[in-house]
């Protein structure tokens, strides 16, 4: 089992429409060799979860630009332990103020963020280090 | 030029190239922003063919490749048109008030994501995200907030809606109403484009066809009762902002406002009562020459277009006038003092490209709502280039540069091209539906995003000239979450304090109306005047049009 592919659903919480970041990252990811599942846009933290669980995903990356990163990392963190599957991998990445970013890792809401800048492969290679299949 | 000139010229060309193929390029890739190859030197040769009267003309005058005015902004300058709004409408109204006191010239209100997706403050799927990114608008009282004190026949106001924008330009119709001022001397914008929203901003309501009737039922309503309104603002910056190159953002755009030309001729409107109220809303990138090229291309095509194949004969009909903003995209998070400079570039083109109007982004954009601070230095921008730098003092100032026109002449050919796979595809609506439009723009942005990383293209501060050591020193607006709950419970209390039989009446005739065929805008006005709320008019809408879903892909 130990080669199989990394799973990482990219997901897009909010009601903003910027999937450009999403997309270009999803698309990074399939490229390094990973099965990406795209949510699409608008999905509520239920939504996200629930196709997590569903698609056996070994991480979710969620793209944040709305400004609600505040609510929906730590919202999302929460209703996977709830539903017992807290052995996925929490990211995510967008627009996020560094005093934010400081407090959602310290926080343990959120394993880690990238944010604007961020070379693509720095990315893909951070979750090929820190994902442990078996 | 005569044969004589042109063999004079290839035998000076020829000389030349000899001597320089003995001299080393640095190592760079010489192209545009969007990857377009630029050759190193253009001369007549590049223009050959090229036709003063037929190509250019003068301004004011067919084909407006040179500018919609006859005097441009030697008669007026262009609009120096800030986008704002955050938090509740009383907040708003003070930026406003403030922009209006610095000199700004006109209106443009940024909503905020609930409001956008039509759901009211107190709407679980609005949780987190009341007046974050703009001012929320729930009703008609929320609007009679926002412009207190700003008498509507004074001000010109632009509004970035899209799928709800029919409600919305009700509520400042009846905004305008209670101010004693009647709806025939509103000026203004509504963006009201939902085609790009499909294509690039995504965010959507309703499916494609409904969506286009609510955006010709404005456009009949406009040229009876707001004949001085922009019934829509046909937008390329998103387009661009989402990863497009310049030709995609050019050729997507007039794709659109073609498509809007024929969903209103095929509603039975006459293409002279509505086109002259077409408006368009463009990027301007970083890559100079080509954003300038690309304002004059838009011109041209738009006016042959129109002449030719619409049989417009109203000339105001074949004028594409133009908002332009900077481009965000184009903003970095590190360095953020750099994209003061960055803006000034991108506003430079857009004033040498014939803008009617313009927004410079400020510095800090790229973190988080702008403060008063960096809004100011960016409006400054603009009055820099207006009263300092000598811009606006000659009427399209690069007319006849050889590489200008040969790029103009380039981005023509390209869209032409985009126009035709288009039309094979069976028109904008089918493209939509076949992902044509959002993969050719997801691809663009992974190029140019691997091309960064590659470092095929320098970002400075990104990806060369970074500064380890950075210390982020900029003040960031931060919204109060006490605000989200205070507007919350005032929209509950304003549907519990409203005449509620009345509210129920208008949407039992809205929906009858909605199911038929006539113009929507009266009974939304209706609805809207007994304050019934953004999110009850559009779930009303909703249930007979159903929701539009897409298919995601990567």
């Amino acid at each position: 089992m130990a080669d199989r592919r990394i799973r990482v659903l990219v997901a897009k919480p909010g009601l903003d429409g910027h999937d450009r970041g999403a997309r270009v990252i999803a698309r990074a990811l399939r490229d390094a060799g990973m099965e990406v599942i795209y949510t699409g846009l608008h999905q509520t933290p239920e939504q996200v979860v629930e196709a997590a669980i569903q698609e056996d995903v070994d991480v979710i990356g969620l793209s944040v630009l709305s400004g609600a990163h505040m609510t929906i990392f730590p919202r999302i963190f929460q209703l996977l332990q709830e539903n017992k599957a807290d052995d996925i991998m929490l990211i995510g990445g967008g627009t996020m103020p560094a005093d934010d970013v400081k407090a959602l890792k310290e926080g343990g809401w959120v394993k880690e963020l990238f944010t604007p800048g961020t070379p693509l492969d720095d990315i893909s290679g951070w979750i090929q280090a820190n994902v442990k299949l078996d | 030029m005569c044969m004589d000139d042109f063999t004079e010229l290839k035998k000076g060309r020829e000389k030349w190239q000899e001597k320089k193929s003995k001299m080393k390029d640095r190592d760079f890739q010489f192209m545009t922003v969007s990857s377009l190859p630029v050759n190193e030197i253009y001369t007549p040769e590049d223009t050959a063919g090229f036709n003063h009267t037929r190509d250019l003309g003068f301004p004011g005058e067919y084909p407006y490749t040179r500018g919609v005015q006859p005097n441009m902004y030697r008669g007026r300058l262009w609009t120096m048109r800030q986008f704002a709004g955050f938090a509740t409408a009383k907040e708003s109204n003070q930026r406003y008030k403030f922009l209006l006191g610095k000199g700004q010239t006109g209106l443009s209100v940024a909503f905020d994501m609930p409001t956008i997706m039509g759901f009211d403050s107190d709407h679980p799927r609005a949780l987190g995200e009341v007046g974050r990114v703009g001012v929320a608008i729930d009703s008609l009282a929320d609007m009679e907030t926002l412009f207190d004190g700003i008498p509507l026949d004074k001000v010109s106001t632009s509004m970035t809606i899209n799928a709800p924008a029919a409600i919305i330009w009700a509520m400042y119709i009846a905004t305008g109403e209670k101010q004693g001022v009647p709806s025939e001397k509103l000026t203004g914008t509504i963006q009201n484009d939902i085609l790009k929203e499909y294509i690039a901003q995504k965010s959507w309501i309703f499916p494609p066809l409904p969506s286009l009737r609510l955006i010709t039922d404005i456009f009949a309503h406009a040229a009876r009762h707001v004949p001085k309104w922009n019934t829509v603002s046909i937008s390329g910056y998103h387009i661009r902002e989402a990863g497009s190159t310049a030709v995609q953002e050019l050729a997507f755009t007039l794709a659109d406002g073609f498509a809007y030309v024929e969903a209103a001729m095929a509603a039975g409107l006459n293409v002279d009562d509505f086109a002259p109220r077409l408006s368009f809303f463009f990027n301007s990138h970083i890559d100079f020459f080509e954003e300038i090229a690309k304002y004059r291309a838009a011109r041209r095509i738009w006016a042959r277009r129109m002449k030719e194949k619409y049989g417009a004969r109203d000339q105001r009909s074949w004028l594409l006038r133009f908002h332009t903003q900077t481009a965000g995209c184009s903003l970095t998070a590190q360095q953020p003092e750099n994209n003061i400079v960055r803006t000034a570039f991108e506003a430079l083109a857009a004033v040498l490209g014939g803008t009617q109007s313009l927004h410079t982004n400020s510095m800090d954009e790229v973190l988080a709502l702008p403060s008063e601070k960096s809004v100011q230095i960016a409006l400054r921008t603009q009055q820099v280039i207006a009263f300092e730098t000598g811009a606006a003092n000659v009427i399209d100032p690069l007319a006849g540069s050889y590489f200008v026109e040969a790029l103009t002449n380039k981005m023509e050919e390209e869209a032409e091209k985009v126009f035709a796979e288009i039309d094979r595809r069976g028109g904008v609506l089918a493209a939509i539906d076949q992902n044509y439009f959002q993969q050719e723009i997801a691809d663009a942005a992974y190029i140019y995003q691997r091309a960064i990383d590659k470092k095929d293209r320098i970002q400075v501060g990104v990806n060369e000239f970074v500064d380890p050591d950075e210390q982020l020193d900029i003040e960031i607006l931060k919204i109060e979450p006490q605000i989200e709950l205070e507007q919350a419970a005032r929209v509950r209390k304003l549907r519990e304090t409203r005449d509620n039989i009345k509210v129920n009446e208008c949407f039992d005739s809205l929906r009858n109306a909605a199911r038929g065929t006539e113009n929507l805008l009266p009974y939304i006005l209706d609805a809207v005047r007994v304050y019934a709320t953004e999110g009850e008019i559009v779930q009303v809408l909703r249930e007979v049009f159903g929701e539009y879903k897409e298919k995601p892909t990567f």
